[in-house]
């Protein structure tokens, strides 16, 4: 059989735009390319402004992962003026952060992936006795009932009538991929409207914290809302109480829904543990939402799990990072085939692709707005099932216990957790440890009030004037998608120059120098065993590209430096 | 078979469900469309079950099929609208999209990708369909900085509008470009109402605007039929009609003199006004006190953060340094600031009486200058530099992007 060359444009159900370009053989994946078709520049906006006011820029960056960027760049910024935050903030943050990624992989796993395992349609075939029978062996979740699970079929019913089928159109409904049986399905589909409930109920923490989700505030020096016990506009009782419930509340769904209807699919779908194995080297630097200014110092070391292999783990050095730029569209002083480290990042934008309306990008050497990170020159996979392994090589007791327990059910070694299934079921994983250790968080809060630890602001280094002259700083998140790193240098109290890493970026890029796939091409095309079987409906493809999660306005983005001019565009 | 002639078909309902309230049960309905099935299916080509099914599925289509197809756009943007609109709370995105809409093309929550989501759309926008947009348009470099299917942002938009019978412009980017607009602005980014001139578009700005405002006007519109009363902006009366600064819960300290000077300071702790800390509360129309954010839990400044005034155009380069006051309040001697101060220090009840009035006139004065000097805004609530006399880097006006839409 011929090579067949098939576009996948627009890829939805991601944050973004991504393209994926592919040949088969066979009903195989012979070769891919990942390309991301929007670029912003945030970055190069950023110049010249208050490194203050820098988290509210590059926040924008992304409304799904939000805060995450803010942290990091409030992080990088505190490590560059060395400003040391107060324990309840940085309390406050972690909270933050532990339940934006709780939230963001509950949203990824039902309402961004979900229907890649899901046949939405076959739910309408399912019993509703035996639905709530299947539910009600899994955990005790109150809605696990006939009555509810009979309403969500009539409810899923009446949307379909008269053929109108609303986001549910042109789905790959009937594909002999999907293997769910329909109670499984209504399940999901149960569960699939419960979460976004459910997620916008808990999120509210970081509303309590910082006004407003998404983009919540954030602040240079601590956190602006205040604890006081005794006023009613700062944080007192009455928000306790609140995060209190949000915080359980979120601990039960993960532990009574998410993670045992991930069980439960995962369970139909192993052979994905087998597929879209990507690049073999992981890395993280911490747990799931720590953040740090500086080099990462926590209670996990930072690390890199080289060839899936958890007895083979190297130290992290932030020095060994380099973005490549072979394939994408941006111009190096010193060519294609250099890579810079974050401190010394230059991009200048040059778009060398066709002209759009376009047929195919995979035609040139150059195809994507993203650029290619390189550690130590290799690619990395970074994400929870990075996160995962690097604790698990530690010996990080909870993720042992856990990881060992679940992967024993399923019959899977940690090492798959490289490849399609292992990367959907890590996130599920981690959010349950997340959620557990959130509760630790809030107590360790709590207390900290009793003992009258209060204080949620540095006023220390607020003033401009007691800056040095010069200054730079790098900031770090494990943010929902991975090791996100926030890279700034200060001149005469403005930015010079700002350059973020970001986990889609490291998983979403394109070839570097040494003609080394990124993460997403590899997993398509890495061995040549990645299924398609039917190009118009392209299930498999859309299961392994989503297991990473994408977010492709994090990818791409733009430093500047000194007033390159951006935009110089030779179309064809 | 019918009931009153005079109790007619609303815009607003289905055919299933006129029927159904005309006490024309289901049997009744599908026997009337096992005849239209038999007209159809005359010559003999349709037989027997064959006309069944057809009248089954005629009725079906009849009965379902006047949910509104809703086109809702993403384009150069963070997804943070979309997610805005999943957290509205009451009549949410879902109960929508599952009973009120037909959401036949958004790429976050549908399911099919490529050629498939393709077909959706093309087939969505030859009908009638309401388009929702996110995200601004690039316009630099033949669009080259945001390619949806292998179509600029610019071409798809237009397409995707050419048959729309409202355009609804979600969020800063979709009404001016937003952050990417930010100075320099290197993709040239700009708003749908910068490329779609024929017609109304209306604006929900806001970085992200609050779930609920996107919900209600999208509500609103499928209840009445017709798009909400805006202001000069296009922006929606509802949400947008006053200042935050005039509906703060902390506006008692401001006009009594009591400010927050470093965050978390002994006034902070007190819930004191932000405006020292740089609030953009008072150059602000959004509904963020009223409303409130996620389910109505709180807003920003409520949290003790100032306002960094996002519903308003192009906030991240007229409203920043965020931490910087906004000028014209701030000079010792004239206005607000010296009453302000002097009441800080003596808390004197005739100077506080003064205060209120002065707030009061400046409300006043805002409002007049809203509604008839439309051209002066966007940042009409900078017309309390023009009270005390400074010239205000803030409120030059970019004529490109304010001026009047209608």
């Amino acid at each position: 059989m011929a090579t067949q060359r098939i576009v996948i444009d627009p890829i939805t159900r991601i944050e973004g735009h991504l393209r994926i370009e592919l040949e088969t053989d066979g009903g195989m994946i012979g070769n891919a390319w990942a390309c991301t078709t929007q670029f912003r520049g945030i970055e190069k906006i950023l110049q010249g402004r208050d490194p203050r006011d820098a988290w509210a820029f590059v926040q924008r960056i992304c409304g799904v992962c939000t805060a995450v960027h803010a942290m990091a760049s409030v992080r990088a910024v505190e490590d560059a003026l060395k400003y040391p935050v107060p324990r309840a903030a940085e309390l406050i943050r972690a909270l933050m952060m532990e339940m934006g990624t709780i939230q963001d992989h509950v949203i990824h796993f039902y309402h961004l992936h979900a229907m890649d395992w899901v046949d939405v349609l076959s739910a309408l075939k399912a019993d509703p006795v035996q639905t709530a029978r299947l539910a009600g062996s899994l955990s005790d979740w109150p809605t696990n009932s006939v009555t509810h699970f009979s309403a969500v079929r009539k409810k899923l019913q009446e949307s379909v009538a008269g053929g109108q089928f609303s986001i549910f159109s042109n789905g790959y409904w009937g594909h002999p991929e999907y293997k769910l049986p329909p109670e499984a399905n209504l399940m999901a589909v149960a569960h699939y409207l419960e979460a976004l409930e459910w997620q916008r109920d808990v999120i509210r923490l970081q509303t309590v914290f910082g006004g407003k989700n998404p983009h919540p505030n954030f602040l240079v020096g601590g956190m602006a809302c205040s604890i006081n016990m005794d006023n009613q506009m700062t944080i007192n009782q009455v928000s306790l109480a609140q995060l209190e419930g949000m915080i359980q509340r979120a601990r039960d769904f993960v532990e009574k829904v998410y993670y045992p209807d991930m069980m439960v699919i995962a369970s139909f779908y192993k052979e994905y543990a087998d597929i879209g194995l990507s690049t073999p080297n992981l890395m993280a630097v911490g747990e799931a939402g720590y953040s740090c200014a500086g080099a990462p110092a926590g209670q996990l070391k930072a690390g890199i799990v080289t060839d899936s292999d958890i007895t083979n783990m190297s130290p992290f050095d932030l020095r060994k990072i380099a973005e490549f730029i072979t394939s994408s569209w941006y111009a190096y002083p010193d060519g294609d085939n250099a890579g810079h480290h974050p401190w010394q990042g230059v991009t200048t934008p040059r778009y060398t692709g066709p002209t759009p309306p376009y047929r195919y990008l995979s035609d040139d050497n150059k195809y994507t707005w993203c650029k290619a990170p390189r550690y130590d020159g290799k690619p990395l996979q970074v994400g929870p099932n990075a996160r995962l392994l690097v604790a698990y090589a530690q010996g990080h007791t909870d993720t042992v216990k856990l990881l060992d327990d679940s992967l024993r059910q399923l019959g899977m070694k940690p090492s798959q957790l490289n490849s399609t299934l292992g990367r959907t079921l890590g996130r599920s994983l981690e959010t349950l440890l997340i959620a557990r250790r959130m509760t630790e968080t809030f107590k360790t809060l709590v207390e900290g009030i009793k003992q009258r630890d209060v204080s949620t602001f540095n006023s220390e280094l607020w003033d401009p004037d007691s800056w040095p002259k010069s200054a730079q700083g790098v900031g770090f998140v494990e943010d929902a998608r991975g090791t996100l790193s926030h890279w700034v240098q200060i001149e005469n109290r403005k930015i010079v120059r700002y350059e973020c890493v970001v986990p889609s970026t490291w998983n979403s890029s394109g070839r570097d120098s040494q003609g080394q796939m990124g993460p997403y091409e590899h997993a398509l095309a890495g061995n040549g065993r990645h299924p398609l079987f039917d190009s118009k409906r392209p299930l498999e493809v859309l299961r392994t590209i989503h297991s990473f999660d994408p977010c492709q306005s994090c990818a791409v983005h733009l430093t500047d430096l000194r007033g390159t001019p951006v935009g110089e565009v030779i179309a064809r | 078979m019918l009931g009153s002639p005079f109790d007619l078909w609303k815009d607003d309902e289905s055919c299933g469900e006129y029927l159904t309230r005309q006490g024309v049960s289901r049997r009744q309905f599908l026997s009337l469309c096992g005849r239209v099935a038999a007209v159809l299916g005359c010559g003999g080509l349709i037989l027997g079950n064959q006309t069944e099914a057809l009248a089954k599925e005629i009725a079906d289509k009849l009965s379902g099929a006047r949910r509104p197809v809703v086109v809702w756009l993403q384009l150069q943007e963070c997804t943070g609208c979309m997610e805005s609109a999943l957290r509205s709370g009451d009549r949410t995105l879902e109960s929508l999209i599952l009973s009120m809409i037909s959401l036949e093309y958004n790429e976050l929550l549908m399911a099919p990708s490529g050629e498939q989501a393709e077909a959706a759309l093309g087939k969505a926008i030859e009908q009638p369909h309401l388009l929702v947009v996110n995200g601004s348009i690039p316009l630099r470099d033949k669009g080259v900085y945001c390619v949806i299917g292998g179509e600029t942002a610019e071409s798809l938009l237009r397409r995707a509008a050419k048959n729309a019978s409202a355009v609804l412009a979600v969020g800063a980017c979709a009404h001016y470009g937003c952050i990417q607009a930010a100075h320099p602005d290197p993709t040239g980014a700009v708003g749908v109402a910068d490329i779609i001139k024929d017609r109304q578009v209306v604006n929900l700005p806001g970085c992200p605007p609050i779930g609920e405002v996107i919900t209600a006007t999208l509500l609103y519109y499928l209840v009445y039929g017709h798009m909400p009363q805006v202001d000069y902006d296009g922006r929606p009366l509802f949400a947008y009609g006053q200042r935050i600064h005039d509906k703060c819960p902390r506006r008692a300290h401001y006009d009594a003199g009591q400010f927050v000077v470093s965050f978390d300071d002994d006034n902070a702790r007190k819930g004191y006004c932000l405006y020292k800390m740089g609030c953009k509360g008072p150059a602000t129309f959004a509904p963020c006190p009223v409303i409130e954010w996620n389910l109505g839990c709180s807003f920003p400044i409520k949290a003790g953060h100032p306002c960094l005034g996002c519903t308003e155009r192009n906030f991240f380069d007229q409203m920043t340094p965020f931490y910087k006051r906004l000028p014209g309040l701030d000079v010792p001697g004239v206005g607000v600031e010296l009453t302000a101060n002097r009441i800080g220090g003596a808390a004197v009840g005739a100077s506080l009486a003064g205060v209120a009035v002065h707030s009061a006139a400046t409300v006043l004065r805002k409002h007049q200058s809203r509604k008839e000097e439309p051209e002066t805004l966007p940042l009409a609530a900078l017309g309390e530099a023009e009270i005390t006399g400074q010239d205000n880097d803030t409120a030059k006006q970019d004529n490109k992007t304010t001026k009047s839409k209608w």
